[in-house]
């Protein structure tokens, strides 16, 4: 069952990287980094933990890794950063929330709608805080 | 007065990296930096840039006037933004003269999407499919979703073509994904809907939009941070509302 899901998301954020032009030599990365990304947010999820801090740790896992890549090719951070996000967009639930919307059941729907915009939120901090990780350990080098 | 003649090639090497740049879908700090550095390096100091979706502004210190460039199209082209950038760091590093890089840089202005369309629409399709599956699908709906989700690629890009809105051909992608799920079920070829329309709407969805969005308002980017989110919004409302339209057919 893992299995399944390494291998889709693999394909699904290197597809991603062809979709959005990515140079052809770091498609593989994006697969991997968006891979990591999505092992770590279905490995959470299992263990029954929440959607939102599942999505927090998957974007940080995510973020952590583009940054690397970014370093050891040389390339903008945002080639690995878009295709390893993507699996993590809340894709399914914004849908789950319009459907319900459509069928006039607006109590479900509000409470769908509120979840996506959290989890998109979540993808946000995990951003935010792989940025700040990062800057702490720049800034660190330096005053020494 | 050849100093002057100078100065005003560096200006128009700037804007060209920062309107080939932004129009590929880069950072707006990215956009920023990179001008001011490839300035920097030749030997213009204080130069500033203010970069937002839609134009860039870009003056150099002792020039009588600020220079403007209008952005009207934007697209993601991650290879430009890849190259511009490796552009910006030779010129830093002193490996190029300002007429060599401003060759390079028309070339990649003039270059063409790196992969042809109908690579890119295998992709499209290839991810569809496997989102299906990431979203505990079952693998009888990989094929539908493939179909379906290449095929509302194809017509995004196509309705793109042809109508100047581009929120316009995104509810019209979302719209034939939808009927062409609602087909399928209808068929016995797929077996749940919902898998099969969220794996082949994800193509379409902003992901970079939202990245950048979220980017840019972290580096005090306000403006732009709250433009491209709100284009991110009107998109995935764009696409919400063309599901919501083709489930009202049932």
């Amino acid at each position: 069952m893992i299995v399944e899901q390494l291998i889709t998301s693999f394909f699904a954020a290197a597809g991603f990287g062809v979709i959005f032009n990515a140079p052809k030599k770091s498609l593989i990365q994006c697969g991997l980094v968006g891979m990591f990304g999505w092992l770590t947010y279905v490995l959470l999820i299992n263990q029954a933990v929440d959607a939102v801090p599942a999505t927090v740790a998957a974007a940080v896992v995510v973020a952590i890794l583009s940054q690397l890549c970014a370093k050891l090719y040389k390339t903008p951070i945002i080639i690995f950063n878009v295709s390893g996000i993507i699996p993590l967009v809340p894709g399914g639930l914004a849908y789950d929330a319009m459907r319900n919307f459509v069928e006039n059941d607006y109590n479900a729907a509000l409470q769908l709608a509120a979840k996506a915009f959290l989890i998109s939120g979540a993808i946000a901090m995990g951003l935010v805080l792989s940025e700040v990780i990062n800057q702490l350990i720049r800034k660190s080098r330096w005053t020494k | 007065m050849k100093n002057n003649q100078n100065t005003n090639q560096i200006i128009k090497i700037c804007l060209l990296a920062g309107k080939v740049m932004l129009q590929s879908g880069g950072e707006t700090y990215r956009v920023e930096d990179t001008m001011m550095r490839m300035a920097a390096s030749f030997g213009i100091k204080d130069s500033q840039s203010y970069v937002t979706p839609t134009g860039i502004m870009f003056s150099i210190e002792g020039t009588k006037a600020t220079n403007f460039v209008r952005i009207t199209e934007r697209s993601t082209d991650l290879h430009k933004v890849t190259v511009v950038n490796s552009i910006s760091r030779r010129i830093s590093s002193g490996e190029l003269t300002l007429s060599e890089a401003s060759e390079l840089l028309k070339e990649v202005e003039a270059q063409n999407h790196a992969y042809s369309l109908v690579i890119q629409i295998l992709a499209a399709a290839l991810v569809s499919g496997c989102f299906t599956i990431m979203f505990k699908g079952q693998w009888d709906d990989f094929m539908p979703a493939i179909i379906a989700g290449g095929i509302g690629f194809s017509s995004m890009v196509y309705f793109n073509h042809i109508v100047e809105i581009r929120f316009f051909a995104e509810f019209l992608a979302s719209l034939i994904i939808g009927c062409l799920a609602l087909l399928f079920i209808y068929l016995g070829v797929g077996h749940e809907l919902d898998k099969i329309i969220i794996g082949s709407v994800m193509p379409l969805v902003p992901g970079l939009l939202i990245t950048n969005a979220v980017r840019d308002l972290m580096a005090g980017h306000l403006v732009s941070g709250l433009s491209k989110g709100a284009e991110a919004f009107l998109t995935a409302f764009a696409i919400g509302a063309g599901i919501a339209v083709a489930f009202s057919f049932v």
